[in-house]
C-alpha cells in the first residue's frame, strides 16, 4: 500500500463538502481528479487525515455560457474544457492552453479547480486566468468570497484558500474583440512548462493598441509583464519592438534553475516565445477583423 | 468496517458541532469500504482498504496482472486502463474511487488465440520489445482510435507521448498505430 494510512468521504454535494473541509481543517484534503495530489499521496509527501473526494459531487461539473462570462465548475475535467466548442468560440486561450497539461490520459481525470488549487508554478491554467482577469469564486460556510488570480495564487503551491473553504467556480470573461495566443516550450509535449506565455493583444492595422503576457514556470507564481506590455502598445509588432520586448523580459523575469535548464535559458526562452506569442495574437486577431 | 463522521466526536472543532451543520448530515467515513465494479464484462463485489489504488486492486485482488506498475505517480503510462471508456493511470486512481465502473484492462482486448488488431499491429511491427510498457500503449491507444479513427502522425506522437518505452525507439510503435487505425477502419477482425 502506497499511501499513508487515511480516512475516506465522498460528499455529494458542495454543502456536504464545506461541512467536511470546516470539520477536518488542515486534516482534511479534497481530491479532485487526483493527478497531483495522488502522486503525492503515494509518495508519502502528503499524508492528510481524512480525504475528501469530490468526484461525485456532480453540480461543480459544468461549463456556463453567460454571453459576457463563461463559468466552469471546478470539478469540471480539464478534457472536457478541452473538447468543448463554447470554449472554442469565447476562450480561444483556454482551450489553446489546455492541450498544453499533461497528456490526455492526465485530462481524462484532471480538473480546472485541482489543478488551480494545486498551483504549481509551472502549470497552464493559473497563467490563463491572469492575463483573461477571471474571477475565483471560493466558498466556505461562512460565505463565497470571489477572488482574481493576483489575490488567490500567493507562492509556491499556495493559494489564498483557507483549509475550510473549496474553490467552486472560475468566471472567465469573453474578449470578443481581441486575439489570442498561448505557447510553450517543455522537454517533451506535456511535460511540465520551461516557460509558457500567454499573450492577448488588440491592433488597430500594424499597430498594436492594447497587449496583455501572462508568464508561467518563471517564478512562485504567473506574472504579467506590464513594461513589456506598455513596450508594446501603440507600436507595430516589428522586429525592433519585439526585441524590446525580449529585453525587458530577460531583464524583468527571475525564473529558477533546475535539473531541466538554467535560469538564462529561461530568460532567453521566454523573450523569444513572448514576441512570438504576440505576432501570433495580432494575426489571429486580424484573421477575426477579417472574417 | 464503517465510521460515521457524527460518532468521531474527536476529531470535531466546538465550533463543527455547533449551529448551520446540524442541518446537513456527514456522509459516513471509511477506511474499508465494499465496492461493485465491473472489469472486462465481469462484475465484481469486493471490500477493499480505501488507500489501495485501482492498480493495485486489478493486480491482487482480481488477478489481473496484464496491467502494470511502473511510476506510480503517473509519468510512465504503464498503468493505463478505460475508465468508463476513458483512458486514465490507474496508479492515481482509489479503487474505492472505482465503485459502479465500467473498467478495460488488457485481458479485455484480445486472447493469446485471437489477438485484437490492435495487438496484431503492435506485433507485427515490432512495436514492443521487453513489453513491460505495452498494455499502456494498447490501452492508450485504444480509446485515442475510437476517438480519431484517421489520426495524423502528429496526434499519433502527440498521444504516445502519455506512455513511456524504453526499448524500441517508438518508431516501430507510431508504425503499429497507423497501421492498427487502417486495419480498424476497413473492419479487420473486429
Amino acid at each position: 500500500m502506497k499511501p499513508a494510512p487515511f480516512q475516506y468521504t465522498a460528499p455529494e454535494t458542495v454543502e456536504e463538502s464545506l461541512v467536511l473541509l470546516h470539520t477536518f481543517r488542515e486534516e482534511g484534503k479534497p481530491l479532485a481528479g487526483g493527478q497531483s495530489l495522488v502522486p503525492l499521496l503515494n509518495m508519502r509527501l502528503a499524508r492528510p487525515s481524512v480525504l475528501i473526494d469530490l468526484n461525485r459531487v456532480r453540480e461543480l461539473s459544468y461549463i456556463h455560457d453567460e454571453d459576457a462570462t463563461v463559468s466552469i465548475g471546478a470539478m469540471t475535467r480539464q478534457r472536457a474544457v478541452e473538447l468543448s466548442s463554447l470554449v472554442r468560440e469565447k476562450l480561444p486561450l483556454l482551450a489553446e492552453a489546455v492541450r498544453y497539461i499533461g497528456h490526455p490520459q492526465i485530462r481524462n481525470r484532471g480538473t480546472v479547480g485541482g489543478s488551480l488549487a494545486h498551483a504549481d508554478p509551472a502549470a497552464e491554467l493559473p497563467v490563463v486566468t491572469l492575463v483573461l482577469g477571471a474571477q475565483l469564486v471560493v466558498r466556505g460556510l461562512e460565505g463565497t468570497r470571489v477572488l482574481r488570480p493576483e489575490e488567490f495564487f500567493v507562492s509556491f503551491l499556495q493559494t489564498a484558500l483557507a483549509p475550510e473553504e473549496l474553490l467552486v467556480e472560475v468566471r472567465f470573461p469573453v474578449h470578443r474583440t481581441y486575439g489570442t495566443a498561448f505557447l510553450e516550450v517543455a522537454r517533451r509535449h506535456g511535460d511540465y512548462a520551461l516557460v509558457g506565455v500567454a499573450a492577448m493583444v488588440q491592433m488597430d492595422g500594424e499597430r498594436c493598441t492594447e497587449a496583455r503576457l501572462g508568464f508561467t514556470g518563471v517564478g512562485p507564481v504567473p506574472v504579467r509583464l506590464p513594461e513589456a506590455e506598455e513596450a508594446a502598445t501603440g507600436r507595430p509588432l516589428d522586429d525592433s519592438t519585439l526585441g524590446e520586448i525580449a529585453r525587458i523580459v530577460a531583464a524583468r523575469l527571475d525564473p529558477h534553475s533546475d535539473i531541466h535548464a538554467s535560469a538564462t535559458y529561461r530568460k532567453e526562452v521566454a523573450g523569444i516565445l513572448a514576441g512570438r506569442a504576440l505576432r501570433l495574437a495580432a494575426e489571429r486577431f486580424k484573421q477575426r477583423e477579417g472574417a | 468496517m464503517k465510521r460515521r463522521a457524527q460518532t468521531n466526536a474527536s476529531r470535531r472543532t466546538p465550533q463543527a458541532r455547533r449551529s448551520k451543520q446540524a442541518k446537513v448530515s456527514l456522509p459516513p467515513l471509511w477506511t474499508r469500504k465494499e465496492i461493485r465494479l465491473r472489469v472486462n464484462g465481469v462484475e465484481y463485489t469486493s471490500t477493499v482498504d480505501v488507500r489501495m489504488t485501482l492498480v493495485d486492486f486489478l493486480r491482487h485482488e482480481l488477478g489481473l496482472t496484464g496491467t502494470h506498475v511502473g511510476c506510480e505517480h503517473g509519468v510512465c503510462g504503464a498503468c493505463t486502463i478505460l475508465l468508463d471508456g476513458q483512458a486514465v493511470r490507474s496508479c492515481l486512481l482509489f479503487a474505492v474511487q472505482a465503485d459502479g465502473a465500467e473498467i478495460t484492462t488488457v485481458e479485455g482486448l484480445g486472447t493469446p488465440e485471437r489477438l485484437h488488431p490492435l495487438q496484431e499491429a503492435f506485433r507485427d511491427h515490432h512495436a514492443l520489445q521487453c513489453g513491460f510498457c505495452t498494455p499502456g500503449f494498447l490501452m492508450s491507444t485504444l480509446a485515442f482510435l475510437r476517438e480519431n479513427p484517421e489520426p495524423s502522425d502528429e496526434q499519433i506522437r502527440e498521444v504516445l507521448a502519455g506512455n513511456l518505452c524504453r526499448c524500441t525507439g517508438y518508431q516501430g510503435i507510431i508504425d503499429a498505430v497507423r497501421d492498427a487505425a487502417q486495419r480498424l477502419r476497413s473492419g479487420y477482425g473486429a
